[in-house]
Protein backbone atom coordinates (compact mmCIF):
# COMPACT_ATOMS: atom_id res chain seq x y z
CA UNK A 1 0.00 0.00 0.00
CA UNK A 2 2.66 2.42 0.74
CA UNK A 3 5.35 1.29 -1.92
CA UNK A 4 3.32 3.37 -4.44
CA UNK A 5 4.27 6.17 -2.16
CA UNK A 6 7.87 5.37 -2.16
CA UNK A 7 8.08 5.17 -5.78
CA UNK A 8 7.26 8.36 -6.01
CA UNK A 9 9.29 9.72 -3.51
CA UNK A 10 12.04 8.86 -5.76
CA UNK A 11 10.65 10.55 -8.83
CA UNK A 12 11.17 14.09 -6.80
CA UNK A 13 13.45 16.24 -7.81
CA UNK A 14 15.60 16.80 -4.69
CA UNK A 15 16.03 12.93 -4.69
CA UNK A 16 17.18 13.05 -8.57
CA UNK A 17 19.49 15.78 -7.81
CA UNK A 18 21.39 13.59 -4.90
CA UNK A 19 21.51 10.43 -7.14
CA UNK A 20 22.38 12.32 -10.11
CA UNK A 21 25.42 13.54 -8.12
CA UNK A 22 28.62 12.21 -7.51
CA UNK A 23 29.25 14.18 -4.29
CA UNK A 24 26.19 15.42 -2.99
CA UNK A 25 25.13 12.30 -1.33
CA UNK A 26 28.32 11.61 0.92
CA UNK A 27 28.02 15.34 1.82
CA UNK A 28 24.38 15.43 3.08
CA UNK A 29 25.39 12.55 4.83
CA UNK A 30 28.43 14.09 6.55
CA UNK A 31 26.64 16.62 7.71
CA UNK A 32 24.05 13.83 8.94
CA UNK A 33 26.74 13.14 10.62
CA UNK A 34 27.60 16.21 12.41
CA UNK A 35 23.66 16.77 13.10
CA UNK A 36 24.43 13.28 14.81
CA UNK A 37 27.29 14.46 16.82
CA UNK A 38 25.79 17.70 18.58
CA UNK A 39 22.47 15.00 19.44
CA UNK A 40 24.35 12.76 21.01
CA UNK A 41 25.93 15.69 23.35
CA UNK A 42 22.64 17.60 23.85
CA UNK A 43 21.31 14.33 24.55
CA UNK A 44 23.70 12.73 27.10
CA UNK A 45 24.28 15.56 28.71
CA UNK A 46 21.02 15.75 30.16
CA UNK A 47 20.59 11.65 30.40
CA UNK A 48 23.97 11.19 32.05
CA UNK A 49 22.63 13.74 34.91
CA UNK A 50 19.18 11.47 35.15
CA UNK A 51 21.28 8.68 35.58
CA UNK A 52 22.66 10.14 38.87
CA UNK A 53 26.26 11.23 37.13
CA UNK A 54 27.76 14.44 34.89
CA UNK A 55 27.41 17.89 35.80
CA UNK A 56 25.55 17.26 39.53
CA UNK A 57 25.69 20.43 40.59
CA UNK A 58 22.62 21.66 38.24
CA UNK A 59 19.43 20.20 38.40
CA UNK A 60 18.56 18.52 35.37
CA UNK A 61 15.76 20.72 34.54
CA UNK A 62 18.40 23.44 34.23
CA UNK A 63 20.29 21.00 32.16
CA UNK A 64 17.86 20.50 29.79
CA UNK A 65 16.56 24.31 29.54
CA UNK A 66 20.21 24.62 28.27
CA UNK A 67 20.41 21.52 26.30
CA UNK A 68 17.15 21.88 24.30
CA UNK A 69 18.24 24.60 21.85
CA UNK A 70 21.02 22.29 20.79
CA UNK A 71 18.81 19.31 20.74
CA UNK A 72 16.27 20.89 18.58
CA UNK A 73 18.85 22.51 16.10
CA UNK A 74 20.72 18.96 16.14
CA UNK A 75 17.28 17.20 15.04
CA UNK A 76 16.16 20.21 12.40
CA UNK A 77 19.55 19.40 10.39
CA UNK A 78 19.50 16.01 10.81
CA UNK A 79 15.76 15.93 9.36
CA UNK A 80 16.81 18.63 6.87
CA UNK A 81 19.89 16.22 5.27
CA UNK A 82 17.78 13.12 5.97
CA UNK A 83 15.29 13.66 4.06
CA UNK A 84 17.23 14.26 0.42
CA UNK A 85 19.15 10.78 1.35
CA UNK A 86 16.04 8.73 1.93
CA UNK A 87 14.26 10.77 -1.22
CA UNK A 88 17.47 8.94 -2.93
CA UNK A 89 16.78 5.44 -2.09
CA UNK A 90 13.01 5.58 -1.26
CA UNK A 91 12.64 2.30 -2.56
CA UNK A 92 15.38 0.60 -1.44
CA UNK A 93 14.59 2.17 2.22
CA UNK A 94 11.16 0.70 1.91
CA UNK A 95 12.37 -2.80 1.22
CA UNK A 96 15.26 -2.22 4.46
CA UNK A 97 14.32 -3.40 7.97
CA UNK A 98 16.84 -1.24 9.34
CA UNK A 99 14.58 1.90 8.09
CA UNK A 100 11.74 0.63 9.48
CA UNK A 101 13.10 0.05 12.63
CA UNK A 102 14.44 3.96 12.60
CA UNK A 103 11.42 5.52 11.37
CA UNK A 104 9.13 3.88 14.43
CA UNK A 105 11.46 4.68 17.07
CA UNK A 106 12.94 8.16 16.18
CA UNK A 107 9.22 9.34 16.91
CA UNK A 108 9.12 7.52 19.84
CA UNK A 109 12.26 9.05 20.83
CA UNK A 110 11.55 12.56 20.01
CA UNK A 111 8.31 12.15 21.74
CA UNK A 112 9.42 10.69 24.74
CA UNK A 113 12.16 13.61 25.13
CA UNK A 114 9.86 16.41 24.95
CA UNK A 115 7.29 14.64 26.77
CA UNK A 116 8.28 11.78 29.60
CA UNK A 117 11.71 12.87 29.96
CA UNK A 118 10.82 16.77 29.79
CA UNK A 119 8.52 15.91 32.81
CA UNK A 120 11.41 13.98 34.60
CA UNK A 121 13.93 16.34 34.90
CA UNK A 122 11.64 18.70 36.81
CA UNK A 123 12.12 18.56 40.72
CA UNK A 124 8.37 17.02 41.85
CA UNK A 125 8.32 14.97 44.49
CA UNK A 126 7.06 12.02 41.92
CA UNK A 127 10.63 12.55 40.20
CA UNK A 128 12.43 10.17 42.37
CA UNK A 129 16.09 9.38 41.51
CA UNK A 130 15.17 6.00 40.77
CA UNK A 131 12.54 6.99 38.29
CA UNK A 132 15.10 9.54 36.73
CA UNK A 133 17.73 7.14 36.25
CA UNK A 134 15.00 4.83 34.48
CA UNK A 135 14.06 7.78 32.16
CA UNK A 136 17.74 8.66 31.55
CA UNK A 137 18.38 5.20 30.18
CA UNK A 138 15.89 4.44 28.22
CA UNK A 139 16.20 7.92 26.37
CA UNK A 140 20.03 6.60 25.61
CA UNK A 141 18.76 2.93 24.67
CA UNK A 142 15.93 4.62 22.73
CA UNK A 143 18.83 7.34 20.55
CA UNK A 144 20.80 4.56 20.13
CA UNK A 145 18.33 2.31 18.69
CA UNK A 146 17.50 5.32 16.12
CA UNK A 147 21.17 5.91 15.68
CA UNK A 148 22.28 1.96 15.19
CA UNK A 149 19.18 1.50 12.93
CA UNK A 150 20.28 4.56 10.80
CA UNK A 151 23.85 3.52 10.30
CA UNK A 152 22.87 -0.21 9.61
CA UNK A 153 20.25 1.38 6.65
CA UNK A 154 23.95 1.52 4.72
CA UNK A 155 24.73 -1.88 4.81
CA UNK A 156 22.15 -4.03 3.95
CA UNK B 1 60.48 -1.53 6.36
CA UNK B 2 58.16 0.98 4.90
CA UNK B 3 54.92 1.99 6.05
CA UNK B 4 52.76 0.74 2.70
CA UNK B 5 55.37 -2.62 3.11
CA UNK B 6 53.82 -2.71 7.05
CA UNK B 7 49.95 -2.22 5.82
CA UNK B 8 50.32 -5.16 3.09
CA UNK B 9 52.11 -7.21 5.91
CA UNK B 10 49.51 -6.26 8.31
CA UNK B 11 46.45 -7.12 5.64
CA UNK B 12 47.38 -10.26 4.72
CA UNK B 13 47.44 -11.82 8.66
CA UNK B 14 44.65 -14.24 9.03
CA UNK B 15 42.74 -11.35 11.64
CA UNK B 16 42.64 -8.91 8.93
CA UNK B 17 41.38 -10.56 6.35
CA UNK B 18 38.74 -12.35 8.54
CA UNK B 19 37.49 -8.89 9.66
CA UNK B 20 37.77 -7.76 5.85
CA UNK B 21 35.40 -10.38 4.93
CA UNK B 22 33.14 -10.87 8.09
CA UNK B 23 29.43 -10.22 7.42
CA UNK B 24 28.72 -8.76 10.93
CA UNK B 25 32.26 -7.88 12.85
CA UNK B 26 33.13 -5.20 10.22
CA UNK B 27 29.38 -3.30 10.27
CA UNK B 28 29.38 -3.65 14.26
CA UNK B 29 32.86 -2.36 14.21
CA UNK B 30 31.82 1.07 12.13
CA UNK B 31 28.46 1.26 13.47
CA UNK B 32 30.26 1.36 17.12
CA UNK B 33 32.73 3.99 15.81
CA UNK B 34 29.85 6.00 14.73
CA UNK B 35 27.44 5.83 17.87
CA UNK B 36 30.23 6.61 20.47
CA UNK B 37 30.32 9.84 18.36
CA UNK B 38 27.28 10.94 20.11
CA UNK B 39 29.50 10.12 23.55
CA UNK B 40 32.84 11.40 22.41
CA UNK B 41 32.16 14.54 19.68
CA UNK B 42 28.99 15.36 21.08
CA UNK B 43 30.00 16.18 24.77
CA UNK B 44 33.23 17.87 23.48
CA UNK B 45 30.43 19.89 21.43
CA UNK B 46 29.11 20.40 25.25
CA UNK B 47 32.64 21.17 26.60
CA UNK B 48 33.59 23.48 23.49
CA UNK B 49 29.74 26.17 23.99
CA UNK B 50 31.09 26.25 27.71
CA UNK B 51 34.21 27.97 26.34
CA UNK B 52 32.77 29.80 23.91
CA UNK B 53 30.26 30.89 26.15
CA UNK B 54 26.91 29.72 24.19
CA UNK B 55 25.54 27.64 26.84
CA UNK B 56 26.26 26.65 30.17
CA UNK B 57 27.50 29.18 31.32
CA UNK B 58 26.20 29.56 34.69
CA UNK B 59 28.66 26.83 35.70
CA UNK B 60 32.08 26.87 36.06
CA UNK B 61 34.61 26.22 33.64
CA UNK B 62 36.30 23.94 35.47
CA UNK B 63 33.47 21.93 36.77
CA UNK B 64 32.24 21.56 33.07
CA UNK B 65 35.64 19.80 32.64
CA UNK B 66 35.95 17.89 35.64
CA UNK B 67 32.48 16.39 35.17
CA UNK B 68 32.25 16.13 31.04
CA UNK B 69 36.18 15.37 30.82
CA UNK B 70 36.30 11.46 32.06
CA UNK B 71 33.16 10.62 29.69
CA UNK B 72 34.87 12.35 27.21
CA UNK B 73 38.36 10.12 27.82
CA UNK B 74 36.18 7.27 27.66
CA UNK B 75 34.33 8.08 24.36
CA UNK B 76 37.74 8.70 22.58
CA UNK B 77 39.33 5.49 24.07
CA UNK B 78 36.92 3.81 22.30
CA UNK B 79 36.87 5.61 19.13
CA UNK B 80 40.47 5.08 19.01
CA UNK B 81 40.04 0.99 19.41
CA UNK B 82 37.12 0.76 17.05
CA UNK B 83 38.84 3.03 14.49
CA UNK B 84 42.47 1.07 14.96
CA UNK B 85 40.75 -1.81 14.39
CA UNK B 86 38.60 -0.62 11.15
CA UNK B 87 41.80 0.29 9.88
CA UNK B 88 43.44 -3.41 10.41
CA UNK B 89 40.85 -4.34 8.58
CA UNK B 90 41.62 -2.35 5.58
CA UNK B 91 45.23 -1.81 5.98
CA UNK B 92 46.31 -0.91 2.35
CA UNK B 93 43.47 1.01 0.82
CA UNK B 94 42.77 3.30 4.45
CA UNK B 95 46.96 4.16 3.90
CA UNK B 96 46.49 5.14 0.19
CA UNK B 97 43.54 7.43 0.94
CA UNK B 98 43.59 10.98 0.60
CA UNK B 99 40.70 11.33 3.18
CA UNK B 100 42.34 8.93 5.73
CA UNK B 101 45.54 11.18 5.20
CA UNK B 102 43.33 14.36 5.77
CA UNK B 103 41.81 12.83 9.05
CA UNK B 104 45.20 11.92 10.56
CA UNK B 105 46.66 15.13 9.63
CA UNK B 106 43.60 16.78 11.53
CA UNK B 107 43.47 14.62 14.34
CA UNK B 108 47.35 15.58 15.26
CA UNK B 109 46.44 19.59 15.11
CA UNK B 110 43.06 18.34 17.55
CA UNK B 111 45.42 17.14 19.74
CA UNK B 112 48.22 20.04 19.38
CA UNK B 113 44.74 21.94 20.63
CA UNK B 114 44.14 19.92 23.45
CA UNK B 115 47.80 20.18 24.83
CA UNK B 116 47.60 24.11 24.07
CA UNK B 117 44.77 24.16 26.08
CA UNK B 118 45.61 22.27 28.92
CA UNK B 119 49.18 23.60 29.65
CA UNK B 120 49.03 26.81 28.31
CA UNK B 121 45.34 27.72 28.84
CA UNK B 122 43.55 26.07 31.43
CA UNK B 123 46.10 27.09 33.87
CA UNK B 124 44.74 30.09 34.37
CA UNK B 125 41.21 29.12 35.21
CA UNK B 126 40.94 30.42 38.49
CA UNK B 127 40.85 34.11 36.94
CA UNK B 128 38.22 33.25 35.03
CA UNK B 129 36.42 29.98 35.76
CA UNK B 130 32.69 31.67 36.37
CA UNK B 131 32.79 33.81 33.81
CA UNK B 132 30.41 34.08 30.54
CA UNK B 133 32.73 35.56 28.20
CA UNK B 134 36.06 33.85 28.46
CA UNK B 135 39.74 35.30 27.52
CA UNK B 136 40.09 34.93 23.65
CA UNK B 137 42.49 32.18 24.04
CA UNK B 138 40.12 29.80 25.89
CA UNK B 139 37.61 30.79 23.15
CA UNK B 140 39.96 29.95 20.82
CA UNK B 141 40.10 26.77 22.03
CA UNK B 142 36.41 26.05 21.65
CA UNK B 143 36.28 27.38 18.56
CA UNK B 144 38.92 25.14 17.18
CA UNK B 145 37.93 22.05 18.73
CA UNK B 146 35.07 22.45 17.09
CA UNK B 147 36.12 22.98 13.77
CA UNK B 148 38.65 20.29 13.90
CA UNK B 149 36.27 17.93 15.23
CA UNK B 150 33.81 18.99 12.20
CA UNK B 151 36.44 18.26 9.84
CA UNK B 152 37.75 14.82 11.59
CA UNK B 153 34.23 13.75 11.05
CA UNK B 154 33.35 14.69 7.20
CA UNK B 155 36.90 13.52 6.02
CA UNK B 156 36.68 10.30 8.26
CA UNK B 157 33.16 9.67 6.20
CA UNK B 158 34.64 10.36 3.11
CA UNK B 159 37.13 7.49 3.65
CA UNK B 160 34.46 5.02 2.17
CA UNK B 161 34.30 6.68 -0.84
CA UNK B 162 36.38 5.95 -3.70
CA UNK B 163 36.79 9.31 -6.06
CA UNK B 164 40.55 9.70 -5.10
CA UNK B 165 41.41 5.87 -4.86
CA UNK B 166 45.13 4.60 -6.31
CA UNK B 167 43.02 2.51 -8.78
CA UNK B 168 41.00 5.15 -10.31
CA UNK B 169 43.64 6.74 -12.57
CA UNK B 170 44.09 9.54 -14.02
CA UNK B 171 44.30 11.57 -10.76
CA UNK B 172 45.47 15.04 -10.17
CA UNK B 173 48.80 15.14 -9.08
CA UNK B 174 48.62 16.21 -6.20
CA UNK B 175 45.88 13.45 -5.14
CA UNK B 176 48.70 10.74 -6.52
CA UNK B 177 51.36 12.26 -3.78
CA UNK B 178 49.17 13.18 -1.31
CA UNK B 179 47.90 9.71 -1.54
CA UNK B 180 51.14 7.87 -1.96
CA UNK B 181 49.66 6.12 -4.87
CA UNK B 182 52.42 4.18 -6.89
CA UNK B 183 51.44 5.10 -10.43
CA UNK B 184 52.80 2.61 -13.39
CA UNK B 185 53.98 5.94 -15.83
CA UNK B 186 51.86 6.46 -18.50
CA UNK B 187 53.02 5.45 -22.41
Amino acid sequence: MLLPFFEWCETVWLGRAVVGSLWLFPVIEAVHLLGLAVLGGAVLIVDLRLLGTGLKSWTPAELWREARPFMIGALVVMIATGIPLFLSEAIKCYYNDSFWVKMTTLPIAIAFAFTVRARATTDSVRNTARRQAAVGALSIALWVTVAAAGRWIGFS
Amino acid sequence: MSLLAFCEWLAATENSTALRESLFMYPLLESSHVLFLMLFVGLTVILDVRLLGLAFTRVPVSQVIDRVLPWVRWGFAIMVFTGVLLFYAIPVRTYLSVWFRAKMILLVLAAFNIWYFHYRVYPNVAAWDTDTRLPWKARRAGLASLILWAGIIITGRFIAYNWFDCDIQPQPAFVNWFAGCVVPPAE
